[in-house]
């Protein structure tokens, strides 16, 4: 029997959803018809609006997703704009203050506490600087990754931002494509970084040459049904596929047919893509690609520029993220600036923007490592740039523990989250650089913290993989998170082993610290640690790991879940402001 | 009034008539024997598959891991609450809880 959710779409979804919005906004939150709560905030999705959790009714998040992460001049200022204005909720973050913008791993931007009254404007406005949330959520096309340094990037191999943009254009707001069984995520790489991180999306375009009628013609690769929910992570599979730059469009509208098609529609944990590829295998979805839905001969694939991937990859040398100051195709250069957790509050966003404007040409663009990038610096203006006090905190060259630290959501607006996420990221980096010294030549180590197997934050792919989960400790129930290690990209990725269970959240940062100690002194030579987990099994890792209380203090451990806002002076569910209406006074309930 | 049930955003919540009454995440204490050896098991559910009602009360069918020993498993019929006249009224997860028999009846 197909899904409520299903019923909804069939009844209205896609670009209709947008009148409605507008109207409800009009009349107010409460006008929302009490019984038709859930098939409309199914429905807003679509236009990104995605209705916070249990506690705090009435408000919104609203993500904005522009392909690649690329924002054009005068962009960046808009969202910092609207966040300042818009992006406030009835409680302060102890960390990031009230008003600010999440950088996420799909490369979008996420504003909190929006009021739905205040959305039409918000789209207004967004438009305006050619902004769109359209498709940033629900079933369909989401915003496409991929090299956030596409056109300017020394290492490009294939115009990878002129495809994004081309399929953003294509299948965004497109009638035979808006309504798939679930989300569906597509990546362009151009590089030999592989900074798409093509391997976990549904839908993977990676550059490779072929000789073609006699001629080497660049193009990509295509993979499919990747992905990391639910704890059943997949990498991508290789469908033998070269698409020409002007075939690729034809052939991601093709797979796109092809799962809206034959997606399970019945069982959305069953929808995605990467559990079509483990039924049919990928001969099958190459052969009904090739037999349905495109007119034209596919050819088999090209060769790929995989050995070098080094972006996340743990173990490869070359760069790991797009960090630091890094010189341009023109003999400009983009900088990388690392946001801790991806967060930024309005204050220091207002100066990113100042400097990006008087140094550069205003271009900000996000990466899938929640950073962020300032493009086109002359040489002349590099060192004044650099010397703007808000990079002492963006820094090109942050700690190692800040650089590899990312975290999602968690349980201050997500209503999955077990556990706290991105705050007590911020306090874990802050601990371990204090408190450990990273192994000879280490330079990069990654650490994400997820705060659900739902993996937002990507922890499988990551040195230290993180993942909420609870435990009890002296009788009482504590948030706690699972450990795991040697996860990464690259030629060959890998998918982090679950070695520890259920270690309470205050004695990782221990963890993390004899683990390092115990790695430093087992290590062979300059081995990585990737490398050296690889070398060993689950049992000798977790005799490595070692959780312990520290110094480090984690004000966290009691059930954030059960909060109306985690760090609210009374955080009681029953102490909540929410539902209210636009001015912030909240609505009486009327049972 | 009859009853809207659903699970909803990917199993993080069991909606009663479109409005959010039991979360995921949660830990909830089931009696010996009835999902691993743990007494009782503290019981943290991963998500709801499905939701049904049984006479007057709302069970679950959810995923979940044993805080104590680490089973994970499913569980069929988790009872989260009762409806009383058309009024939902959810179960606290630190009481213990029975899993529902079939034909409705409590072991
Ligand atoms: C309120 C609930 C949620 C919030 C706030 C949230 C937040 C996020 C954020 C910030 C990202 C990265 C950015 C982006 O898409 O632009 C993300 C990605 C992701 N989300 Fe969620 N999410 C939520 C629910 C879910 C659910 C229900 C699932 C799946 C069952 C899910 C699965 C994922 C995965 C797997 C990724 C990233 C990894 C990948 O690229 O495949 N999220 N989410
Ligand atoms: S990983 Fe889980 S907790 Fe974190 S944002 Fe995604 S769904 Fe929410
Ligand atoms: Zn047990």
């Amino acid at each position: 029997m197909p899904t409520d959710v299903e019923h909804w779409k069939d009844e209205l979804y896609g670009t209709e959803i947008r009148a409605e919005i507008e109207r409800f906004a009009g009349e107010g939150w409460e006008s929302i018809p009490d019984d038709e709560r859930d098939a409309w905030f199914e429905r807003f999705k679509w236009f990104g609006l995605y209705h916070q959790r249990a506690g705090q009714e009435s408000y919104f998040m609203l993500r904005i997703g522009p392909p690649s992460g690329v924002l054009e001049p005068g962009q960046f200022r808009r969202l910092v704009e609207l966040a300042d204005e818009f992006s406030r909720g009835p409680a302060e973050n102890p960390e990031f203050g009230n008003g600010w913008l999440d950088v996420t791993t799909r490369q979008a931007i996420q504003l909190h506490w929006i009021r739905l009254e205040d959305v039409p404007e918000l789209f207004d406005r967004l438009e305006e600087v050619g902004l769109s949330t359209v498709q940033a959520c629900g079933d369909s096309w989401r915003n496409i990754v991929g090299c956030p340094v596409a056109g300017k990037d020394k290492h490009e191999h294939v115009d990878a931002g002129a495809l994004a943009t081309e399929l953003n254009e294509t299948f965004k707001q497109n009638e035979a494509h808006s309504n798939l069984p679930r989300k569906w995520k597509v990546s362009v790489t151009g590089c030999d970084e592989g900074c798409g991180q093509g391997d976990i999306n549904d839908l993977s375009f990676e550059p490779a040459e072929k000789e073609l009628d006699g001629e080497m013609v660049t193009g990509y690769n295509v993979r499919v049904g990747g992905g990391l929910s639910r704890n059943e992570p997949r990498f991508a599979r290789d469908i033998d596929v070269f698409a020409t730059p002007e075939q690729a469009v034809d052939v991601a509208g093709g797979l796109s047919a092809l799962f809206r098609d034959h997606g399970d529609r019945e069982n959305r944990y069953n929808a995605r893509m990467k559990f079509l590829v483990d039924e049919w295998g990928p001969e099958k979805i190459r052969e009904t690609l090739q037999a349905e839905y495109v007119d034209f001969d596919l050819e088999t694939a090209g060769d790929d520029l995989r050995e070098s991937y080094s972006y996340n990859a743990g173990d490869a040398d070359g760069k790991h993220d797009h960090v630091g100051v890094h010189e341009q195709v023109d003999g400009n250069f983009y900088v990388g600036l690392n946001v801790l957790v991806g967060r930024i509050g309005v204050d220091d966003a207002y100066e990113i923007a100042d400097a990006a404007e008087e140094y550069a040409s205003g271009e900000v663009r996000l990466t899938q490592r929640q950073n962020i990038i300032l493009t086109d610096v002359p040489d002349e203006n590099l060192d004044a740039l650099l010397e703007e006090t808000v990079f002492e905190e963006y820094s090109p060259d942050p700690h190692p523990f800040q650089r590899g630290s990312i975290a999602c959501t968690g349980t201050e607006f997500c209503s999955l989250s077990i556990v706290e996420t991105k705050n007590r990221q911020v306090r874990y980096a802050r601990w371990l650089k204090e408190n450990v010294d990273l192994p000879d030549g280490v330079e990069d180590f990654h650490i994400h913290l997820s705060g659900c197997t739902a993996s937002c934050a990507q922890p499988q792919i990551a040195d230290v993989s993180l993942r909420g989960m609870k435990t009890r400790k002296n009788g009482d129930p504590v948030e706690a998170l699972d450990i795991g290690l040697g996860g990464g990209l690259g030629e060959n990725p890998q998918f982090a082993s679950w070695v520890a269970e259920r270690v309470p959240a205050d004695e990782v940062p221990g963890a993390i610290a004899n683990l390092l100690e115990n790695f430093a002194a087992a290590r062979d030579g300059t081995e990585s640690f990737r490398e050296f987990v690889l070398e060993r099994d689950d049992e000798e890792l977790a005799d490595l790991i070692e959780p312990e209380e520290t110094d480090y203090d984690d004000p966290y451990l009691h059930n954030t879940k059960r909060t109306w806002y985690p760090y609210a002076e009374d955080d009681d569910l029953e102490a909540s402001p929410a539902p209210a209406r636009a001015d912030g006074t909240p609505i009486p309930s009327d049972d | 009034m009859s009853i809207a049930l659903r699970t909803l955003d990917d199993g993080a919540w069991i909606s009663v008539n479109d409005s959010r009454q039991v979360s995921v995440s949660d830990v909830w204490t089931l009696t010996t024997g009835t999902f691993c050896d743990c007494s009782p098991a503290y019981v943290l559910l991963e998500a709801f598959v499905d939701v049904d009602v049984d006479g007057s009360i709302v069970v679950a069918h959810a995923v979940g891991q044993c805080l104590e020993c680490g089973t994970r498993d499913s569980i069929e019929r988790l009872p989260v609450g009762r409806i009383v006249n058309d009024d939902f009224y959810p179960y606290d997860p630190e009481d213990v809880q029975w899993l529902v028999e079939p034909d409705g009846e409590r072991p």
